[in-house]
């Protein structure tokens, strides 16, 4: 429809901002986030009325609200249920969910793998601030090991999850990792998220400045990002370091950082970065890496193409429209064993 | 087919029980004796007896396979009480089913499989055969086994495989004792065994083996037996089990209400058949996504309701206890969505094959706040396609979750079904709102009925959120407002309540006032009807009311209570709709009668209960 087109090159981010106050605490990461997707929104070429952004409980998943969409706020932990049977639904949806450490890691753990292996295309979006906020400062299932907090006053005693690993273990064909105070790369990212056909995951490294104050700043800060931060794009080589003179090489089975210009090393050396490699080892190790070791690898480290759920379910329902007898439930009555009376 | 047959007596009615080992192919042996009966004209009901395992140790009493049919000239309302024939392919069948059988009832047994091994796997010291204890019965004894293999002698198969088709010796007899044809057994074996037409042919000469034997031996052939065809309404019938006639309700309420069909589900004994069932029928649209847990079965079913469809998610006691902080999500987010709960004996794992009405409080009240749900209840197999139907029309045209409660037994049970025509069921209008209405708000309600409104995303115009946190009324906006707090859920409980106006008033099976009124609700039905019937025959002063709407309840409930001299209320639990009803109606006095068993209510026990309930002063 004509109509529709110009309405949606025509659409701003003025067509996405809702009317309600935004009463995330002042300086957390959320409304940098929230200021990103705005921009993105009305650049993905979709109707505004396609948009569905839906959430679970926490201080993220307040976020529908702040977004003038269909929006579904549901309850804790079961956002991936609920975008699921929105998307299967109605396929030509654009369905994003918004999630965190808590909502998505510990109470929704079960749903988000079954997201991720049913590759529906969902976007979400996992704020990653390593703490339960909106409950006020009880431990996640990605707060550092030994952690200290309300729950955890001698410091934490539990493994914690690393998104990425998880995420690609659990078949996802889609992983990146940003970080909050860098827009630029957010809004890069969740373009590209967008139009990949399968769940896309981004982890979005979130500073909850009240309970877990700088919890991202060694790859975050100012004065250290240059050299614990890489931004990896896809045929690329894995360059990072303020003066890009480090490289990530692999040396047996794992991965190595190196200088550029010594020990012999120089930059035909260093990994080409293939985010489509259906195998899943190099992912891994891209998304464990970390200080003090490592860089933490930001950017799409997974994107593979894969057959979505829902369309394999039109497909399915396609070939039996065309070919089951049964096309009505008069049919479906009158079929099998029947007699008269 | 045969000359000496003495004496044909004619049965209003009977109950034939067959009993084998898990692998002996009772179900089938049942099936196809149903099938015959259809094609007799019977009316019947079925029930088949699973042990709880999928493979429980062979020969033991815990691997016993059950199937009962109960059919008749009359109306048939249950699967029968006790049987008037049991069939019994071995020891353990018959050590396990014997409590079911009347005295002086028929038993016939295979007598090859009472060796030493299998008695003793089955529990008996001494031969049951020999032993005096089945004096009070009338024994047939048959060397099934052998003469199996001795029909199909010349056809060169293994008689391994033959003495697999041992059952159908067993119907050949049924088929003498109630002179049925064979026409419908054969059809089914030409197309189950198509590709091998020697496995046709043996099962024909087992079946007709079976027939012949009991034509030969006098203690069958002196005296068979005929149930005329019962007077059913003129039209076309088949066969039907509630889990099925469920699962085609929503159907036919999705083609009714242009809403395509979404189930989202995780299995669970005994609703799983339902999600299979709908599984099939991908032809007429529905969409099933068979959940990773029953959370979000339920959820997706929500999510799946916001987005337009008509969603539904099934599950039986325990998976509705995990749904409950859903159900409250729809109750809030005043989303239509039909939960079906396919009660079994509970609590917790409980006992998963077995049958009981102990769900209705968690599915009046199990709910974190004041949420409201609508509750209604099917009272036997082929009705469930009705019931499944009108949940499905209120939950959409009401825009409300509504929970609909059948049982085990009405799930695995099967009825003589009357098929309807589409064209016949009322419509389904549910309140969707047209692109760019100006007029919109989310939580604006119907000035009637108080839904509010469907506004699915996609459409132009529409944009709004919701979620699990209090609205503002009318715009829908997050509130903590203590006020509107509390009128909203006025307004939730309202909604519900006014559903009464669009249920049917309650009927009454008898005079409108007497002695005693029977309440009754659910699965029980058929056991019931039949106890009030046969008083009201002996000139007893008693009705019964037999409800499927629980919640909201039908408008006349009070008026009709007020006319009977007492109340009462037998329930497979201990008490719950009796609870509800004295919470409701606190003037009257309300009798109760429980059975706890995961067993039915038998239609001799209620008749005694009634009876002294009628004697007292």
């Amino acid at each position: 429809m004509a109509s529709d087109i110009q309405d949606i090159t025509a659409l701003t981010k003025d067509d996405f901002v809702s009317d309600q106050m935004v009463k995330w605490c002042p300086g957390c990461g959320d409304h940098a986030i929230l200021s990103s997707f705005l921009k993105v929104l009305p650049e993905l070429g979709i109707r505004k009325q396609d948009v569905v952004v839906v959430s679970g409980i926490g201080c993220s998943s307040r976020f529908p609200y702040y977004v003038k969409t269909y929006g579904f706020h549901g309850i804790h932990g079961r956002a991936a249920a609920l975008a699921s049977g929105i998307k299967i639904s109605n396929p030509n949806l654009h369905v994003w969910m918004i999630t965190g450490d808590g909502d998505s890691l510990a109470i929704g753990g079960n749903h988000f793998i079954h997201l991720l292996r049913r590759n529906i295309d969902i976007n979400v979006m996992l704020f990653n601030n390593k703490i339960y906020g909106l409950t006020k400062g009880q431990y996640s299932p990605t707060t550092p090991a030994g952690k200290r907090t309300k729950t955890s006053p001698q410091g934490t005693i539990e493994h914690p999850f690393n998104v990425g690993e998880l995420a690609i273990g659990a078949q996802g064909t889609f992983f990146a990792r940003a970080v909050d105070n860098n827009p630029k790369m957010m809004s890069e990212i969740m373009m590209e998220a967008a139009s990949h056909k399968g769940t896309s995951l981004i982890e979005i490294l979130q500073n909850c400045v009240i309970f877990f104050n700088n919890v991202h700043a060694e790859v975050a800060a100012k004065e250290s990002k240059d050299e614990n931060q890489i931004f990896l794009h896809h045929g690329e080589p894995m360059i990072f370091g303020k003066d890009r003179d480090k490289g990530l090489i692999l040396r047996g089975t794992s991965l190595e950082v190196v200088t550029i210009g010594k020990n012999g090393i120089s930059e035909k050396d260093i990994l080409i970065h293939d985010k489509h490699q259906r195998d899943t080892g190099i992912h891994v190790m891209l998304a464990k890496m970390g200080p003090p070791v490592f860089p933490m690898a930001f950017g799409v480290i997974r994107s593979v193409i894969d057959f979505t759920f829902e369309s394999k379910m039109e497909q399915v329902i396609r070939a039996e429209m065309e070919t089951n007898p049964i096309k009505s439930v008069d049919h479906l009555l009158n079929s099998g064993k029947t007699w008269e009376i | 087919m045969t000359t000496k047959r003495q004496k044909v007596v004619e049965l209003e009615n009977v109950v034939v029980r067959f009993a084998g080992d898990s692998g002996d192919g009772i179900q089938l042996t049942g099936a196809l004796f149903s099938e015959a009966a259809a094609v007799a004209g019977n009316d019947f009901a079925t029930f088949p007896d699973y042990p709880a395992e999928i493979r429980a140790p062979q020969g033991t009493v815990a691997g016993v396979s059950g199937f009962q049919i109960h059919f008749g000239h009359k109306e048939i309302f249950t699967s029968g009480d006790l049987a008037d024939v049991l069939v019994a392919m071995n020891p353990a069948p018959l050590k396990k089913n014997l409590l079911w059988v009347k005295k002086g009832g028929t038993i016939i047994v295979d007598t090859e499989t009472f060796n030493e091994k299998a008695l003793e796997k089955a529990g008996y010291k001494s031969n049951p055969l020999t032993d005096g204890s089945l004096s009070e019965y009338n024994v047939i004894k048959a060397p099934i086994s052998s003469m199996t293999k001795k029909s199909c002698e010349d056809l060169g198969l293994d008689s391994k495989m033959i003495l697999k088709s041992r059952n159908m010796f067993a119907l050949g007899i049924m088929f003498f004792v109630f002179n049925r044809e064979f026409s419908s057994a054969d059809e089914y074996f030409e197309k189950k065994f198509k590709a091998n037409p020697l496995v046709v042919e043996s099962n024909k000469r087992i079946l007709r083996a079976g027939y012949n034997f009991a034509d030969t031996i006098e203690a069958l052939s002196a005296i068979t037996y005929k149930v005329e065809p019962a007077a059913l309404s003129k039209g076309k019938y088949r066969n039907i089990t509630g889990n099925v006639a469920t699962a085609w309700g929503l159907l036919a309420a999705a083609e009714k209400s242009g809403r395509k069909l979404f189930l989202g589900s995780y299995p669970i004994t005994p609703a799983t058949e339902i999600l299979q069932e709908l599984s099939l029928h991908k032809s007429l649209g529905a969409k099933v996504l068979q959940a990773e847990d029953e959370i979000a079965g339920i959820v997706s079913a929500i999510g799946a309701s916001f987005a337009g469809s008509f969603a539904v998610t099934t599950t039986s006691g325990p998976g509705l206890s995990l749904k409950t902080e859903a159900i409250g999500l729809a109750v809030m987010t005043e989303l239509p969505i039909v939960i079906v709960d396919v009660q079994r004996a509970g609590p917790s794992t409980g006992m998963p094959t077995k049958s009981e009405q102990a769900d209705l409080l968690q599915a009046l009240f199990g709910r974190n706040g004041e949420a409201p749900c609508v509750v209604i209840a099917a009272s036997s197999s082929s009705n469930c396609f009705y019931y499944a139907f009108e949940a499905a029309k209120i939950a959409m045209e009401h825009m409300t979750p509504v929970i609909l409660l059948t049982d085990g037994y009405l799930a695995n049970g099967s009825e003589v079904f009357k098929i309807p025509n589409m064209a016949d069921l009322p419509a389904i209008t549910p309140p969707i709102v047209e692109a760019e209405d100006p007029v919109y708000r989310p939580y604006l309600r119907d000035p009637v009925k108080l839904n509010r409104s469907w506004a699915i995303p996609g459409t132009l115009g529409l944009r709004h959120r919701i979620g699990g946190l209090e609205k503002e009324n009318i715009s829908g906006n997050v509130s903590h407002d203590p006020e509107n707090h509390q009128i909203m859920c006025e307004f939730r409980a309202e909604k519900v309540r006014r559903i009464a106006d669009y249920i049917k008033p309650q009927t009454l099976f008898g005079e409108d006032s007497g002695d005693l009124l029977v309440v009754s609700w659910g699965g029980t039905f058929g056991v019931m009807i039949e106890a009030v019937k046969e008083l009201q025959e002996s000139g007893k002063k008693i009705s019964l009311a037999h409800f499927h709407n629980i919640d909201p309840l039908p408008k006349n409930t009070e008026e009709i209570f007020g006319r009977f001299r007492k109340i009462i209320v037998p329930e497979l639990n201990l008490g719950q709709f009796v609870l509800y009803l004295r919470m409701n109606f606190q003037k009257f006095t309300f009798l109760q009668y429980n059975k706890i068993q995961g067993l039915p209510f038998m239609v001799r026990e209620l008749v005694d209960k009634f009876n002294e309930i009628l004697e007292e002063q």
